[in-house]
């Protein structure tokens, strides 16, 4: 436990040493806040749900951003090697990493929160989906960023990673408009089950449901796990 | 102290490592030689967990390094060969970071740092970032790396690969200071710091042991002065 304290500790804070935290904070805020407003006011509703309707799309190329690096950098200069020697498990270094990352987002999230004050001043704002909509912004910030740690593991190339796990986030997010138009609607209800975009938004409506909840910690559970076989497998 | 018993590694089909065996003795200072690509590297990552092997294995004081490798993980201070270290963190961050992991208690930690500081010659660099060091304090700081939380065996790869004639003999000093009380098991291609530093010697060739001895015995079994014409004779470099 100790030890995934130190390399979260160590991976946090490397993230704001860096320049690529600021970019991806600043472009993060730019799209939202665009994607946020440009309607806001078309809208005439004191409500927040255009700012997580399009999150899953945003969250989806910006999170391998800020996963790319967490293995490939280190098996790219071969830190890896004096991390890996020193007495930590795999699991205290992917589960410290996994973590930091977010945290990172978080960090990211944190500023929008102004957005749903200043919509409670203009009217009245229903907090429930306020509430669902963080909690499941930061579940599907896990998952993404899970899929991301295990596309970090596989490659030392920090773009190959970045593209992997973009791919990966993408997909499962537009699943369920792809498939919908394509396939009989007696499968339809599988490939719904599967896509992160159709979970997120149901707990963005306000409802934690079981069955949302536990896609959400099985995909971060699977990916991680999936981590942990890779780095088994290079040793 | 540390057997290496039958260790084998293949890479792909490229056996690295073939079948080899040999001690270290507690306090010994032990030097693996052998040309590139002789399989040391590999026998060092096998040691300190990060590589596992093909077949055979490694004990330390019979731990298996197959069931115990935490244990043996926190006895052992490694120094890989062109330290690879984090650019970014700064060099006090680093091995404040090193020595949470290493278990060192906190009202301690002050006092081992500046310590290690002092003897690593790092005291000016602690506020740099590692990436704005020149090679010779990058090699220093993977020293202090290693030394941290007092492990007793060192495995130090090519310690002084890229370090200018006085960075060697200091780096040579720090190495027979600590002999004294630690186990060490380091590589050189330097044949004369070999002569001057290890209690015996392991020459490997293509993954497999070729002399286990001291300098000494082989220049007698080998009825030749000169430590390099032995090495060469023995790693067939004519």
């Amino acid at each position: 436990m100790e030890n995934i304290k130190h390399i979260f500790k160590k991976e946090y804070k490397a993230y704001f040493v860096s320049p690529i935290a600021y970019i991806v904070i600043f472009v993060f805020l730019i799209i939202v806040g665009w994607l946020f407003f440009s309607t806001f006011f078309l809208d005439r509703q004191a409500s927040l749900t255009r700012l997580f309707t399009l999150l899953p799309v945003t969250f989806a190329f910006i999170i391998p951003a800020v996963t790319m690096r967490l293995f490939s950098e280190e098996i790219n200069i071969g830190s890896y090697e004096l991390l890996h020697t020193l007495p930590v498990s795999n699991q205290e270094i992917i589960i410290g990493k996994f973590l930091a990352a977010v945290a990172f987002i978080g960090v990211m999230l944190a500023p929008t929160i102004v957005y749903a004050i200043s919509t409670a001043f203009l009217g009245e704002l229903d907090w429930g989906p306020v509430i669902g909509g963080y909690l499941g912004a930061i579940l599907l910030g896990g998952a993404f960023s899970a899929i991301g740690l295990l596309a970090s593991s596989l490659t030392r190339n920090q773009v190959v990673a970045f593209i992997i796990s973009m791919a990966i986030c993408f997909s499962l997010t537009l699943m369920m408009d792809f498939v919908l138009f394509f396939l009989p609607n007696s499968i339809v209800g599988f490939f719904q089950y599967l896509s992160a975009n159709y979970h997120f938004q149901n707990i963005a409506k306000g409802m934690v449901d079981s069955r949302d909840l536990l896609y959400f910690l099985s995909v971060i559970f699977l990916s991680l796990y999936g981590t942990g076989l890779i780095l088994q497998e290079k040793k | 102290m540390i057997n290496i018993e039958n260790l084998t590694k293949y890479y792909g089909d490229l056996c690295a490592v073939d079948h080899v065996n040999f001690e270290i003795k507690k306090g010994e200072i032990l030097g693996l030689l052998g040309p590139n690509g002789a399989g040391k590297t590999t026998i060092y990552r096998i040691l300190t967990g990060y590589l596992s092997p093909t077949s055979g294995t490694i004990k330390v004081e019979n731990d298996n390094i197959n069931e115990h490798l935490m244990k043996i993980k926190k006895r052992i201070g490694y120094l890989p060969e062109e330290a690879p270290l984090y650019h970014e963190m700064l060099v006090y961050d680093y091995l404040n970071f090193v020595a949470d992991i290493r278990g060192v208690n906190k009202i301690d930690k002050n006092n081992t740092l500046h310590e290690l500081a002092d003897l690593c010659s790092l005291n000016e660099v602690m506020h740099k970032t590692i990436d704005e060091l020149s090679k010779g304090y990058r090699q220093r700081v993977g020293i202090a790396h290693a030394l941290l939380g007092n492990p007793d065996i060192l495995v130090l790869d090519e310690p002084t690969s890229g370090l200018d004639p006085n960075q060697i003999a200091e780096t040579r000093d720090i190495i027979r200071r600590l002999g004294k009380e630690k186990t060490i098991i380091f590589s050189t291609h330097i044949l004369s710091e070999a002569e001057a530093t290890c209690d015996r010697v392991v020459i490997i060739d293509e993954g497999k042991i070729v002399a286990d001895d001291t300098i000494d015995a082989l220049r007698k079994e080998l009825n030749e002065q000169s430590f390099e014409i032995i090495f060469r004779k023995l790693t067939k470099g004519n």
